[in-house]
């Protein structure tokens, strides 16, 4: 057999002295890539919960009577605004990268607005909802998935915040260091394609 | 990242003192270990709850410990040996150990999300322990099935719950982490059809981690609110529906079993070439039956539920595509017959661990297969028959390569030889115990004794007692280890650089390595598994530690 050959290639203890090449050290950035691997994990968690809503509604027809009408308007004005906020975050990142950061600012506070906005609409139908969180099962899926989806906005509000505060002059997030803006801005994306799959599933479906 | 000169760190060469160990170090290898001696703590609090089980089913009759305490001394014990023993010590262990070497790095791609995934476990750990003691542990075994999780006391389900989702949560974070350092990280030249084996493994893991766990953690957020706010997802009294909960949780937790074997599968295809001095056969193949058990793993969950209402066609598609993972682990199982086939083998404490590995897998694999056929599965469903496969496969099986690599990284870890007469003596015990524990478990489940039950019918009682046996056995088997390992360290025969004469990156530095893994740059392996040393030429004292056993073949 060939492997008993001794291999060329071996690299044995003694060749430790002169390494068979150089290697540089130090590497380049792969923090995108991980937030990457991140919410592919955090998709999952949406993609468990939607199947698990979807298993509801195909097996488990809810009591005759039951509560579980909701209101189009509102959710649809929601969307809006954030589908708006994904464009406007856009906008303020394409200024940053071109190296206008006081450009930049105005629209991060504006996709701050507009995600506040959602959420401030969201209370708004949670409180004019005639179910509660117990009432049947379509109701707890119901908060359940935009609940879970509004923390994330929550957190996708607070992230831009932080964003926004480290444009600032003295600031760590420059066209040249733009990690932090990047990575708001595919996690606010992120929120939002899960919010668009979510409204198709809950209230056009 | 700024970065010491060769020069400046020539004087850290050696560990910097035990505090590291408690810190939150950075460094890969101390995470690696840290993982590895707090894996190894839950081992030995997870075997006395097996103590525990053993003991009381030494008789038909509940007479040692209460029905009810022995249903959460076997929650606990399946919770910690696969959350907090084999998932950790697989995956995080040797992972943070071994993987930066392999691709040639000097740290994991984020050490600082990898500290917080280590620290996350001990919190876990002790919550979950001490829910035993506060408010009564969790009852309803290690998959939480609702309704029986929704109907027993609720804070120690809760607290269960707690735990998992903390878990889960270092299990993610870690996942991420080895799969942006195996892509990423890589030294240039190094081409992925060139990294050992074990970063295939763990690259496929940590893929099945990452799109698996956090469904797990999903469904459990779902459950706590069942149990704290009562609504009803899983509760058929408020209109819920406890078959979702299965499909989601072995939507996890069939590729959970992969991620407790595969990781194993890795290392002891570094293990075998090395013992056996031979190149790791059909290399390609290996790899690609990894790929494939990764996305066979990922649709064949439903085959834990074929006496759940299933479906007809459910239960026909889950057979067939559970059926086709034999043929991925089949490969690997003949790749590494052919890896030992010929070979110069060193038949010393990490080879026997790791030919022992092969034997029970293969056993286990066999059951499976079983298993997986509907008609045969309905008979033996929660019985002890599914006791016993997964016991070949988990212990037999990973439990084992665990002991192997022990004995086979000790070296590295410490630079110095574990004792190889201790390391037989734990071999024969290991051997012996799980063996006479588990393979009566096999007739008895063909026999009907269901599992999970404090209490059985008298006609079983003799295998019962062989098994209860077996596990005295197995505890007996950890005090040679724990010596050992505890005695090596300071009396040890001092193992060098390299005692085995690998290729393999992390040999190709000293023992124990220095603090960014090589003094000066890091050698780059094209070729991990070149063993073709001429027979005749192999120091056999030098890859065995003795050569009692490897005369024979030349
Ligand atoms: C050829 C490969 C395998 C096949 C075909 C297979 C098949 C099965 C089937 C059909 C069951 C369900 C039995 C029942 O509950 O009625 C089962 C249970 C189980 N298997 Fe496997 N298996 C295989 C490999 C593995 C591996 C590699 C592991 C772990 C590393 C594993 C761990 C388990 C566990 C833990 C259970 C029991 C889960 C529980 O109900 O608590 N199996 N296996
Ligand atoms: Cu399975």
């Amino acid at each position: 057999m060939t492997s008993l050959a001794p291999s060329s290639t071996v690299v044995t203890t003694t060749s430790l002295a002169q390494p068979v090449e150089a290697v540089e050290h130090g590497h380049g950035d792969f923090r995108m890539f991980g937030l990457l691997l991140f919410l592919v994990a955090d998709g999952m968690t949406f993609a468990g919960f939607f199947a698990a809503y979807l298993t509801f509604r195909a097996v488990n027809p809810l009591p005759p009577g039951s509560n579980y009408e909701l209101e189009l308007l509102l959710p649809s004005l929601n969307t809006v605004l954030l589908v708006v906020s994904s464009f406007t975050f856009h906008r303020g990142g394409k200024q940053l990268l071109a190296g206008n950061r006081s450009g930049c600012r105005p629209w991060l506070l504006l996709t701050a607005a507009l995600g506040s906005a959602f959420l401030a609409g969201q209370m708004v139908e949670y409180f004019s909802l005639p179910f509660g969180l117990t009432e049947n099962l379509f109701a707890s899926t119901f908060y359940a998935l935009t609940g879970f989806h509004g923390l994330h906005v929550t957190l996708g509000v607070i992230c831009i915040l932080v964003v926004w505060f480290q444009t600032r002059d003295q600031g760590r997030v420059t066209a040249s260091e733009p990690f932090g803006l990047e990575a708001a801005e595919l996690y606010w994306h992120f929120v939002d394609v899960i919010w668009l799959v979510l409204f198709g599933l809950l209230y056009v479906l | 990242m700024t970065v010491a000169s060769p020069e400046s760190f020539q004087g850290s060469l050696q560990p910097q003192g035990w505090l590291r160990y408690f810190s939150f170090s950075l460094d890969h290898k101390v995470i690696g270990l840290q993982y590895l001696v707090t894996g190894f703590i839950f081992y030995l609090i997870g075997g006395a709850l097996a103590g525990v089980i053993r003991t009381e089913l030494a008789s038909p009759i509940s007479d040692f410990i209460s029905r009810e305490t022995y249903n959460e001394v076997l929650t606990l014990h399946g919770t910690v040996m696969i959350f907090l023993w084999i998932v950790p010590v697989v995956n995080g262990g040797f992972g943070n150990y071994l993987i930066p070497f392999y691709v040639g790095a000097r740290d994991m791609a984020f050490p600082r999300l990898n500290a917080v995934a280590f620290w996350m476990i001990p919190p876990a750990g002790i919550l979950l322990i001490s829910s035993y003691f506060i408010s009564g542990a969790a009852q309803s075994g290690w998959t939480a099935y609702p309704p029986l999780s929704i109907t027993t006391p609720a804070a120690g389900q809760v607290v269960w719950i707690l735990s998992v989702l903390l878990l889960g949560g270092s299990s993610i974070f870690g996942a991420i982490n080895f799969i942006a350092t195996v892509l990423k990280l890589r030294q240039p030249g190094l081409k992925l059809m060139q990294l050992p084996m074990y970063c295939w493994a763990m690259l496929g893991t940590s893929i099945l981690v990452v799109l698996s766990t956090p469904v797990l953690a999903g469904t459990l957020i779902l459950l706590s609110f069942d149990i704290v706010a009562h609504t009803g997802f899983f509760n058929p009294a408020l209109g819920g529906n406890v078959v979702v909960y299965q499909h989601l949780f072995w939507f996890y937790s069939h590729p959970a079993v992969y991620i407790m074997v595969l990781p194993a599968f890795g290392l002891v295809s570094e293990i075998l070439p090395i013992h056996a001095r031979k190149p790791l056969f059909g290399y390609t193949t290996m790899v690609y039956s990894i790929l494939g058990i990764v996305f066979l793993g990922l649709i064949v969950w439903a085959h834990h539920m074929f006496t759940s209402g299933t479906p007809p066609w459910m239960r026909l598609f889950f057979t067939i595509a559970t059926s086709f993972i034999a043929v991925p682990t089949g490969i690997k199982f003949f790749n590494w017959l052919a890896t030992l086939w010929g070979g110069k083998i060193a038949l010393n404490s990490a080879m026997l661990f790791s030919c022992a590995f092969i034997f029970h897998f293969v056993f286990g694999g066999i059951t499976g297969v079983a298993l997986a056929q509907v008609p045969f599965d309905i008979h033996v469903h929660d019985t002890y028959f599914v006791v016993g496969h997964f016991h070949y496969i988990v212990y037999g099986g990973t439990v084992f390569v665990i002991f192997a690599a022990i004995y086979h990284w000790y070296p590295k870890f410490t630079g110095r030889m574990l004792n190889e007469d201790l390391g037989r003596l734990h071999f024969l015990l290991t051997f012996v115990g799980f063996n006479l524990c588990f393979l009566p478990q096999h007739w008895l489940g063909l026999n009907g004794m269901p599992r999970r039950v404090a209490e059985y019918d008298p006609a079983f009682t003799t295998l019962n007692q062989a098994s209860s046996i077996g596990a005295l056995l197995m505890a007996i088997s950890t005090l040679p280890l724990l010596y050992n390992v505890i005695w090596s360290a300071f009396r040890g025969q001092v193992a060098g650089d390299n005692p085995w004469r690998a290729l393999t990156p992390e040999w190709l530095t000293s023992s124990p390595p220095p603090v960014e893994n090589w003094v000066g740059a890091a050698p780059l392996v094209h070729e991990p598994y070149a063993y073709g040393v001429p027979a005749d030429q192999i120091d056999l004292n030098a890859t065995s530690g003795r050569d009692l056993w490897s005369d024979g073949r030349s």
